[in-house]
């Protein structure tokens, strides 16, 4: 697709929790600007394979290299990698005793040693791009989930990460807030931000993603446009999910 | 009137209708439960008043002129009680969070830490409190005092100090309780807490100190008032080793001295002027998060 090295690349990642194997065997990358949308049905492992990117959970074999160089290596700093990345959770999980803008500084100041006065500016910057001006001094519980997770956008997306980690941040949402947070992620696509989004969206899969991987029993099993993938998919497992996804009015 | 304007007027009427029901329902209920509190106080106080052991009980705990000669000074010395109190508040809270903290980190380099701090807990939980007083009051000391063959004291340099041992027994025995109240605070944070702090790109002590220990803080803020209240009143334990000066130890010399138990129910008081006013402020705190 792009030329150059990619940001993330994924070789035959496998990954097991105790008996059950969650990712057999995954190959991706994802190159710089581009954005990829991981479906498939729930447990088939799109949450699990953001989070051994993210190094939340040790892989069992494989790579993962980030900008050409392994993190999946023991001796990586597995800390000094998870700077360098932004993860945005389905649950938001905003940290309660923090106002909404210590909630952003904190990864700045305390992950990237920035002083609060260098930290501030730009996170009240990115806080008012996410429709959230005013609501700064306010506590998470005060926002909607629509909210709550613009903040959770802001707050990972404040470090500039060198690629966005998006779990399923549609899906703990009201129907009527879901359109805010999808355009907040627009308006990181717009900006070129190297992105992988796990999603049940698919609508948003095909505005949003320049690739669709779907993912079957841990394994990326077709993969292509999104034109492609969600008109005219040539596994049956495809065909299956997204047939099932129309019926429950989704797609 | 209310024929011209039906809609208007009724919803009025409803309105005056139904606070005028929730005043006499609410007016209703406080009657009843006047009523039945006289009712259950009068019983009571026929029960005491008319036992046979009544007029003894009445003379040896109840003795108006024994109470007023004797609770002055039963007041002024609970000041020591305040004061042993608030010391060794300040140590368990450091004791506990220390040590709940050793039984929550992962680093192994930490491992004989976790393991000294978990026997800690079971065995300082598992003694009662009165013989880990009695234990470091008089073991401490013999420590301390004992000599080698050529009369040096290489240990004297121990406390002897009754109130200061009494106080570390203390300590040593709410830090354990409070170490697990904090541990289950620590745990009752969510894990998405820890994740999120791990994927902004703290450490893990970093994620602890301004992710985890605040918000386990102020989940236990109830439960460890409620220790407080405990630890208040067990400072009246002192006494078996020979500590003076408590409220406690006052009364006891005094009904010693007056062969009358009064002093004891002005040393109580003492304690129920501290236990109380805490009492009802751990039930706003709660009915407050109950709220939030």
């Amino acid at each position: 697709m792009s030329p150059g090295k990619p940001v993330v690349e994924i070789r035959g990642v496998t990954k097991a929790f105790g008996e059950l194997e969650v990712l057999c065997g995954i190959d991706l990358a994802v190159h710089e600007h581009e954005a990829v949308a991981l479906i498939g049905a729930s447990g088939s492992g799109k949450s699990t394979l953001l989070r051994c990117i993210d190094l939340l959970e040790e892989i069992d074999d494989g790579d993962i290299f980030l900008d050409g160089e392994v993190i999946t290596d023991p001796s990586v700093d597995a800390v000094a990698v998870r700077r360098r990345l932004g993860l945005v959770f389905q649950a938001y999980n905003l940290f309660p005793h923090l106002n909404v803008l210590d909630n952003v500084l904190l990864g700045l100041v305390q992950g990237h040693g920035m002083s609060r006065a260098e930290a501030e500016p730009r996170a009240r910057e990115l806080l008012a791009r996410f429709g959230l001006e005013g609501r700064e001094r306010d506590n998470p519980d005060r926002l909607s989930g629509g909210q709550q997770q613009r903040v959770a956008i802001a707050r990972a997306f404040a470090t500039r990460p060198r690629a966005m980690l998006l779990d399923e941040v549609t899906s703990a949402l009201d129907p009527e807030l879901v359109g805010e947070v999808l355009q907040a992620v627009r308006d990181l696509k717009e900006e070129g931000v190297t992105m992988i989004l796990a999603t049940h969206e698919m609508s948003f899969a095909r505005e949003v993603a320049d690739r669709v991987c779907f993912l079957h029993e841990g394994r990326i099993i077709e993969e292509g446009p999104p034109e492609r993938i969600l008109r005219e998919p040539e596994r049956p497992e495809t065909q299956r999910f997204l047939r099932r996804l129309l019926e429950a009015g989704r797609a | 009137m209310a024929d011209a304007v039906p809609s208007e007027g009724a919803a009025r009427d409803r309105r005056a209708e139904r606070a005028a029901a929730r005043r006499a329902r609410s007016l209703r209920g406080g009657a009843i439960a006047a009523f039945s509190t006289l009712v259950f106080l009068g019983a009571a106080a026929w029960l005491i008043f008319t036992s046979p052991g009544w007029p003894v009980v009445r003379d040896s705990f109840f003795d108006a002129q024994v109470f007023e000669e004797t609770f002055p000074g039963i007041a002024e010395s609970f000041w020591l009680d305040i004061r042993v109190f608030l010391v060794v508040e300040v140590a368990v809270l450091i004791i506990g969070l220390v040590v709940a903290l050793l039984r929550t980190v992962r680093a192994p380099a930490l491992f004989p830490l976790k393991l000294l701090a978990t026997i800690y807990t079971d065995v300082f939980r598992g003694i009662p409190t009165i013989l880990l007083v009695y234990l470091i009051g008089f073991g401490v000391p013999a420590l301390a005092l004992g000599e080698t063959e050529d009369g040096s004291r290489p240990l004297d340099w121990l406390p002897t100090e009754p109130v200061v041992l009494g106080g570390i027994a203390l300590a040593l025995s709410y830090g354990a309780y409070v170490a697990e109240v904090y541990r289950a605070g620590l745990n009752s944070v969510h894990r998405g807490q820890r994740d999120a702090a791990l994927a902004l790109g703290l450490t893990e002590a970093q994620a602890l100190r301004h992710v985890i220990v605040p918000q386990a803080v102020r989940r236990v803020g109830p439960p460890l008032l409620n220790d407080f209240i405990a630890l208040q009143k067990d400072v009246a334990l002192l006494a078996v080793i020979g500590v003076t000066g408590t409220a406690f130890r006052e009364a006891q010399i005094e009904t010693a001295n007056l062969f009358d138990y009064t002093p004891l129910l002005g040393a109580a008081l003492m304690y129920l002027l501290v236990t109380i006013p805490c009492a009802r402020l751990l039930d706003r705190w709660e009915r407050g998060r109950a709220r939030s």
